[in-house]
């Protein structure tokens, strides 16, 4: 199971080949990537989501499943391994992006782990996501950990640079070595309905990708209604997206369970229409252990145990490791853990 | 220690058992046996030495021993709320209020304890007891130490009526007494509540709280026991009003046993409700709702939606989804916070549900269940989906009350709404369509006291609910829940005045015909002056007596023909309410110009005073402006349940009503019967007096000329009882209002249960038509209507203000 990601597509991946026998989790090309679809406008047509029962769902979701003691413990470590570390910030600089990259490759105390007995899975996060001017630093500071790098693009957050540049952005970011590219999707196509315009720019994303696995940022805090929000999902779908993300971090309303359930049953679609299994990313608001065990709750009820995996499944956050990082100390030790005790990011 | 990193792939959820070691420490101290609590004691059984083993479903242990109260029991404690109702009902609403907001914060205090007794006692999920359940039960509390409070202004003509006995089933063991305690001790009155004798615990633990709080003894007596101990509540003299939750046999034993007795009933029974899913739904969200509608609580929910009616286009989509969800299905310990579904509540329930499963498979159903592993404990069903089920099938058509879905499919919305009220019972609804002009047609058309939009299985205090049909009736929750715990208390009713003057004791021979043309009044069925079918006729006396006319003798086959008329009437309902005004006001109109010929009538056939005549005949004219005025004003309400929805409280008419009217002010109370029913919409078959008959058969030339559309009013002349009996027996006779004898009365309400009919009946009292507190009113209203419920949870905008709801 040890191989790279994107390993026969990437010219310049050899950096970060992975030493022979080191358990990586599962950054591996185990998933197909989407191919997408022609663009079907009955797929979207039909699209119907009431949001009162979306919030019933996510309500009594999160009171139907528990998990406790070394269960709990594993969901948290698999949490880990799902988040996409971010920092997303003006100030950013490359000593800071270093720290989130040692971070990223050791993100857990190893007393902790071993005190839990997982000092063996080689646990990482999912991937660490910047922006592009700070992918060079960060590709160095990752190699040979096999954690990939994100980085946001298209004018993010707003996305209303020039199409041409948007797409420039895209191609010098997968040049610099990104092997993911976060894009944010023209808000104002969907509040107005042009669907068949927002799968020619996301289709249009996908081909600048190449090699790269394409995140579609809906920024769903923006979208209007819950419709909107499906049918942008359903949109993204069918225009190759590997993963579809809720938010940029930057919206009033960020990541929320109910607005993922709905995406995550436009990926169920998806699925049972096509076959092909595309992966979902909450970004913006997840910040405690509760919430993120309510989110692989979600997955693992909806879409089942494949997606609670980075292959298929990414946390967007910055503060959420901090939150399981305590909590996990208290599952070891069984005392209430201090947040200066964890290395910060 | 579990390996965590073998956790870490196969990501299972592992055990999550609800702590419940504290409340086994109460069982233990309690494990010689409880007993009941009467007049603010515990006490033991006087006579009786019959105790009953209380059980833990999911496994079988044995949690306790509770007494079976005998007759003398029952005694003891109804003479205990006897005694405590003087004092309780006239104490200022605000100290009641003071005690229901104490219970409420009681309830809340120990809300973890009474949920995990609960899931102990009935094997519900924790989840639920504790998540539904007991906050559902404070929340009954709080609402209605606001109504206690408020009482006074807002039921300003009502009083509480006594000792009230309350039987609540198992299923929903701490909410229903909740439900049945809350509203009648804030109205004044005090109970006698007996829980179901497979779960009693959590009742006599909330007999703890009572004490804890400091509720004046008498108030609320907690006896246990099973049938037998019912049976001495229902029966006995001193109880005002019974109030069942359970099943339809049991309800209509209940009516039986009752009749004549005065008591007021509210009846919350069986169902077999319609869960209906039209192809602009969305389809995972109804999915949802199945699993809350059909697999909450084992599917042990009188409201449960167990019948799936889903639009053929998407059928096959829909049903995959179903399967899958159910492969998900966590079936085991209900104390486990990570099941969605516990044991069934005793191994009879178990091997019942089994039983009609197996029938309803033999009859022609395709069984489906996910491959989970049950418990090799306890009493446990898995979820279960039956396709290809006929409207014959007993699945269909029986309440199974477990886990088990059937599944239909429709073509379009009359189909849907056809099939629905394809069944005897009307207790809820639910209607999944993105569509808002079709759900709410559907809404309206469905025939259940309470209909979920595009949710199910949502309750609340300030919402009422209860049945159409032979799901029961009144209504618990809400304003109208209140009113089932009142009576008007306007001076009371005058003793055994049917008649205002007896028939004359010597019947003379008419001198020669004196003019015009020999006239027999005939029916007036389905607009049209019908002759009986049996061609005979009765003389009617006037007050001197001679003949002043023969009218036509009612059969049992006339009855018939009138109810098909009225049957058949049913746009009448769907009249806009300015439209039956309207008729109502025309109906004045034209008995108004012929105020002499009826005044005439009235002091020739009664001897009464020709000022007597005229004083009968305008309050005639006013009380039909009085329901003309009414038509659009009688308006339901729209309830605001905590959540993001409202619950629109709206008042439908009950269908075709038989009406049975006094021989006292002939043609005032006739009129004062007939416009109230039909300005809310029903259609009526009306028994007139049958000493002065000819003032109605002389009224049907006035609806003639009204527009009144044929069918809408049926006058049928004739036999009082006999007629009323047909009446009371008539499946398709959804009401019946008798004014007549005490006998009578008794016979239209021990008939009335075999179809669960409404009725409002005399008991031989007479009214003061001519007052406007006997004659008119509320009332009158609130007995020609019954309240549908229809819940509407809105919102769409995922973000900004409205995201924070």
């Amino acid at each position: 199971m040890a191989t790279n990601l994107s390993k026969s597509e990437k010219s310049d991946s050899g950096a970060r080949q992975q030493d022979e026998g080191h358990p990586r989790l599962s950054l591996v090309d185990k998933i197909p990537r989407n191919t997408g679809t022609e663009f079907h406008p009955e797929w979207i047509e039909d699209i119907r989501i009431n949001l009162s029962a979306v919030e019933r769902r996510i309500a009594s979701l999160g009171a139907r499943r528990s998990v406790k003691k070394e269960w709990q413990a594993a969901w948290l470590l698999k949490a880990i391994s799902c988040i996409d570390l971010t920092s997303l910030a003006g100030d950013d600089t490359p000593g800071r992006i270093r720290r989130l990259c040692a971070k990223a490759r050791n993100p857990v105390r190893t007393d902790v782990l071993s005190q839990l007995g997982a000092e063996d899975l080689g646990l990482t996060t999912g991937a660490v996501c910047v922006y592009h001017e700070m992918i060079e630093t960060a590709v160095a500071a990752l190699a040979g950990s096999g954690v990939p790098v994100a980085a946001v693009s298209t004018g993010f957050p707003a996305g209303l640079s020039p199409m041409e540049t948007r797409l420039r952005e895209i191609e010098l970011s997968v040049a610099a070595g990104a092997d993911e590219i976060d894009i944010v999707i023209s808000r104002r196509k969907v509040l107005n309905s042009q669907w068949r315009d927002l799968y020619d720019e996301v289709k249009a994303f996908r081909a600048a990708c190449g090699p790269a696995r394409l995140k579609t940022i809906l920024a769903t805090g923006e979208l209007g209604s819950i419709d909107n929000i499906a049918k942008a999902s359903m949109v993204c779908l069918m225009a190759g997206a590997d993963f579809i993300k809720t938010s940029t971090g930057m919206e009033a309303q960020n990541a929320t369970l109910p607005i993922s359930l709905v995406m995550v049953r436009m990926i169920r679609e998806y699925l049972e229409m096509t076959g092909q299994k595309v992966g979902f990313k909450p970004a913006g608001g997840v910040r405690t252990a509760k919430q993120a065990i309510n989110y692989l709750v979600l997955m693992k009820e909806e879409l089942g145990n494949e997606w609670l995996d980075p292959q298929l499944f990414r946390f967007g956050a910055s503060g959420l490791l901090g939150d399981i990082e305590r909590q996990l100390e208290h599952n070891a030790t069984g005392r209430y853990a201090a947040i200066n005790h964890q290395p910060m990011a | 220690m579990t390996d965590v990193n073998e956790l870490f792939q196969t990501m299972d959820y592992g055990p999550a058992p609800e702590q419940s070691d504290y409340v086994h420490a109460w069982l233990e101290q309690n494990k010689t046996g409880f007993g009941l609590f009467i007049d603010g004691e515990w006490t033991g059984p006087k006579t009786s030495t019959e105790t009953i083993e209380t059980r833990n479903p999911a496994s079988g242990d044995l949690l306790g021993n509770i007494t079976a109260a005998g007759a003398d029991d029952i005694d003891a404690a109804v003479a205990a709320a006897k005694n405590a109702f003087p004092a309780w009902s006239s104490s200022a609403g605000h100290i009641r209020a003071k005690y229901l907001y104490a219970l409420a914060r009681a309830v809340q205090k120990n809300s973890r304890f009474l949920a995990v007794l609960e899931t102990l006692d009935n094997g519900k999920p924790i989840r639920e007891s504790r998540d539904i359940d007991v906050p559902l039960v404070a929340r009954h509390f709080y609402h209605h130490a606001g109504w206690a409070q408020l009482l006074d202004q807002e039921f300003p003509d009502q009083e509480a009526l006594g000792v009230v006995g309350q039987i609540v089933p198992w299923n929903f063991p701490i909410l229903m007494m909740a439900w049945k305690i809350a509203p009648a001790i804030a109205a004044g009155n005090c109970v006698v509540i007996k829980p179901a004798e497979y779960t009693s615990l959590s009742a006599l633990y909330f007999a703890e709280l009572c004490q804890e709080v400091g509720l004046p003894p008498g108030v609320v007596n907690i006896v246990t026991g099973a049938g037998a101990t019912g049976e001495h509540i229902v029966n006995h003299p001193d109880v005002a009003k019974i109030v069942f939750t359970g099943s339809t046999p049991v309800g209509k034993k209940i009516r039986a046993q009752t009749a004549g007795t005065g008591k007021k009933l509210t009846l919350e029974l069986g169902g077999k409700s319609p869960f209906i899913v039209f192809e602009d739904a969305d389809l995972d969200s109804a999915v949802e709702g199945l699993v809350d509608a059909i697999w909450f609580n084992q599917g042990q929910v009188c409201c449960a939606g167990s019948r799936l009616l889903v639009q053929e286009s998407v059928a096959e989509k829909l049903i995959k989804k179903v399967q899958r969800r159910l492969e998900n299905f966590r079936v085991g310990d209900p104390l486990d916070k990570t099941v969605d579904m516990g044991a069934i509540v005793d191994p009879i329930q178990r091997d019942r549900i089994e039983t009609l499963v197996n029938q309803g498979v033999s009859e022609g159903a395709s069984l489906w269940q996910p491959a989970l592993k049950l418990p090799e404990a306890g009493c446990f069903y898995p979820p279960t989906l039956l396709t290809n089920v006929e409207t014959s099938n007993v699945v269909a058509r029986e309440e199974v009350f477990g886990p088990v879905l059937t599944t239909m499919t429709f073509r379009t919305s009359n189909e849907a709404i056809a099939l629905s009220n394809n069944t005897r019972f009307g207790l809820a609804a639910s209607i999944w369509s993105e569509n808002i002009n079709r759900a709410l047609e559907v809404a309206a058309q469905i025939k259940a006291g309470v209909v979920w939009v595009n949710c199910t299985n949502q309750f609340d205090a300030a919402c009422g609910f209860g049945g159409y049909r032979e799901s029961g009736f009144g209504r618990e929750g809400g304003k109208e829940g209140m009113y089932e715990y009142l009576r008007p208390s306007s001076k009371k009713f005058e003793a055994d005045n049917i008649v205002a003057n007896p028939v004359p004791a010597e019947v003379k021979r008419n001198k020669a015909v004196v003019s015009g043309i020999d006239q027999t009044a005939k029916h007036y069925i389905g607009g049209k002056q019908v002759r009986a079918d049996n061609g005979l006729s009765n003389t009617v006396l006037d007050a001197a007596g001679y003949s002043a006319g023969k009218v036509a003798d009612g059969s049992r086959k006339d009855i018939r023909d009138a109810v098909e008329a009225a049957s058949k009437a049913g746009g009448w309902a769907s009249a806009t309410a300015h439209t039956r005004a309207q008729i109502l006001y025309f109906i004045a109109e034209n008995l108004n110009s012929r105020a002499t010929e009826f005044q005439q009538r009235l002091v020739s056939l009664t001897g009464m005073s020709k000022r007597a005549s005229r004083v009968e005949f305008e309050a005639a004219l006013s009380r039909l402006f009085s329901y003309a005025a009414w038509a659009d004003k009688f308006d339901g309400s729209v309830h605001t349940p905590p959540s993001r929805s409202v619950a629109l409280a709206v008042h439908e008419p009950i269908g075709v009503m038989g009406i049975v009217c006094p021989d006292i002010n002939p043609l005032l109370s006739f009129i004062s019967l007939l416009a109230p029913a039909i300005a809310m919409g029903n259609r009526v078959v009306v028994v007139p007096s049958q000493r002065y008959p000819l003032l109605a058969t002389d009224f049907y030339q006035v609806l003639e000329t009204s527009d009144v559309p044929g069918g809408v009013v049926n006058l049928v002349t004739g036999d009082r009882e006999s007629l009323s009996k047909t009446l009371a027996e008539h499946m398709q006779v959804d009401s019946m209002w008798y004014h007549g004898t005490a006998d009578g009365s008794k016979t239209v309400e021990e008939a009335s249960a075999a179809n669960l009919k409404r009725t409002w009946v005399s008991y031989g009292k007479a009214r003061d038509w001519l007052s406007t507190s006997q004659g008119e009113g509320r009332h009158f209203l609130r007995e020609s209507c019954q309240v549908k419920n229809i819940w509407l949870p809105y919102g769409d905008e995922s973000s900004g203000a409205n995201a924070g709801y």
